[in-house]
């Protein structure tokens, strides 16, 4: 279904290059914010959690008499009396004082992995990061049961996600414009926003939700084979942090991009679901 | 080479103070909506009943939680909360070696039982390779030994009406300004039911050590650690967690973490 329009804001010889078409569902639309807002208390209360025990393994259980550690954010006394943060991923060290470790003002330094700005609460409180945490994986799972459903119902899925031959084809084309900084503004994505949002939809999310699960002890009483899945709860643990920070990634390069295309005419398309396309172009659809 | 690693410091401290002195006043903004007694977090905290009624929805009520091998137990178990209890009681009957320990229990019971250790060993015993989760986020296999609590329970004859079971430690926690009180836990008639759920004496082919609990704790394997009270006194079966502590069914509890920790 294609609804476009002319744009009444725009001249008659405006009008001759661009229309405004309808260009997100209101499913799309709200369930995008849905868990856009989920994830930014899912980010800050996790920070919290992670704070409590800044330390993380590969297997069933965390190792104090053996070294299967994978990353630990901590403060390390110095000989010389100073305390320094250090984080240490896969046995590499690298001084983080300041952010990682060690943070706050120079006067009243707070030994904490994450530092004050980056938790929910910004002070140490683990049960409050927990109950905002549980909350917000709660709405965060209903919000893409329900995305989930209505993509698969009215062709979102298979049309605008799933990547199409057509779209493989055309990836190097649409990798190589995009280092150009030349974007397409035809209403629907191109393949290297299918395959993305394909991967943040169908893959990250997903993970995310399963391994937040298995570090659930009466779930994986209930569903044994979410934690053989992983590997283990510590796995589990690992990868629900490693997908975070691809989460993060995908955050940063989402917001770059929605700036480089236009924020005002992205931000739109994603509110009320107007988009305004050039005409001399593909028409487009729903996305 | 040192200088370098200076500059960088004082590079990143830099940075850290710039960067967080952005985004402070945000952060700070939400504390007040999910600080302690807000009406929002407590919105919040109502999760965790529909996290509740979802386990016990999904999982059967007598399903298992992993048990391990032999060659899983890697460590000893890592100890955490009270180690070593100070309580003059605790202390007096540590002294000769927990011979004048009684369990005692009561409330909603036909029968109230004084079990001593000799008692509660020569019940049947079950011996259960499991990982305690802790809920700060690590987790640790050990081998525990006990009898089942539903053993117990029969034993005393737990009336119709009976809800939950609590448990009375001997161990003082702080609470407040310079105050404390004594640890306690609850948990309800179906974890209480559950064949792993033991009173454990046995810690990796040993008794119990003080550190982690002894002369007796219970083992709740579908549940986070601070469900599995350490050092108990007394057990008590009720229909009601209101009289106890701040109400909320353990000393965590009243202190802001969710009665139900399966998750």
């Amino acid at each position: 279904m294609v609804t476009a329009e002319h744009d009444s804001e725009s001249t008659a010889s405006d009008a001759q290059q661009s229309l405004v078409i309808s260009r997100h569902r209101l499913t799309t639309r709200l369930t995008h914010w849905g868990w856009a807002g989920a994830l930014f208390f899912l980010f800050l209360s996790g920070l919290q959690i992670f704070n409590a025990h800044p330390a993380l393994y590969v297997g069933q259980q965390s190792g104090f008499a053996f070294d299967i550690s994978i990353l630990s954010i901590g403060p390390v006394r110095e000989r010389s009396g100073e305390v320094r943060g250090l984080t240490t991923v896969l046995g590499l060290s690298v001084d983080t004082t300041g952010v990682l470790g060690v943070s706050g003002p120079e006067q009243e330094r707070a030994y904490r992995a994450f530092p004050a700005w980056l938790t929910l609460p910004s002070y140490q409180d683990l049960a409050t990061g927990r109950v905002v945490h549980f909350f917000f994986a709660w709405m965060f799972a209903v919000v893409y049961s329900i995305w989930l459903v209505a993509s698969a119902i009215n062709g979102h899925l298979r049309r605008d996600i799933l990547p199409a031959l057509a779209d493989i084809r055309a990836l190097p084309a649409t990798f190589i414009a995009h280092l150009q900084f030349r974007f397409e503004h035809h209403g629907r994505y191109n393949s290297l926003q299918k395959l993305s949002y394909g991967i943040v939809l169908l893959v990250f999310f997903p993970l995310m939700i399963a391994t937040g699960l298995t570090m659930s002890p009466g779930m994986d009483a209930g569903w044994p084979w979410l934690v053989q899945l992983f590997g283990g709860r510590q796995s589990a643990r690992t990868i629900h942090f490693v997908m975070m920070l691809l989460l993060v990634g995908f955050f940063t390069v989402h917001i770059a991009m929605v700036f480089a295309a236009g924020p005002i005419n992205e931000m739109r398309s994603m509110i009320t679901g107007r988009y305004r396309i050039r005409r001399s172009m593909d028409r487009g659809g729903r996305t | 080479m040192s200088t370098f690693l200076l500059s960088r410091r004082r590079f990143l401290a830099a940075a850290g103070a710039t960067v967080s002195s952005l985004p402070l006043a945000g952060c700070d903004a939400l504390d007040g909506f999910v600080g302690g007694g807000s009406r929002v977090r407590d919105f919040l905290a109502s999760a965790n009943s529909l996290t509740y009624r979802a386990q016990r929805l999904l999982v059967p009520a007598e399903r298992l939680a992993p048990e391990f091998a032999e060659s899983e137990i890697r460590q000893g178990q890592r100890p955490n909360g009270s180690t070593d209890p100070g309580d003059a009681t605790y202390l007096a009957l540590k002294q000769d070696g927990f011979a004048g320990y009684r369990l005692r229990v009561s409330g909603l019971v036909e029968r109230p039982l004084h079990l001593t250790l000799a008692e509660l060993r020569n019940m049947p015993s079950r011996t259960q390779i499991t990982r305690h989760d802790c809920v700060e986020g690590w987790s640790c296999i050990a081998k525990w030994s006990g009898v089942a609590l539903t053993r117990v329970l029969d034993e005393a004859r737990v009336k119709p009406e009976a809800r939950y079971v609590v448990f009375h430690c001997f161990d003082s926690m702080p609470l407040g300004l310079g105050g404390s009180v004594a640890y306690y836990e609850s948990i309800d008639m179906l974890d209480a039911r559950h064949p792993q759920t033991i009173l454990a004496y046995g810690l990796n082919g040993a008794a119990l050590p003080v550190a982690n609990g002894a002369p007796l704790r219970v083992r709740v394997e579908r549940q986070l650690g601070y469900k599995m009270a350490k050092y108990i006194k007394a057990i008590e079966v009720v229909a009601d967690l209101a009289p106890f502590g701040r109400g909320r069914g353990g000393y965590w509890e009243d202190l802001g973490y969710d009665w139900y920790a399966g998750i």
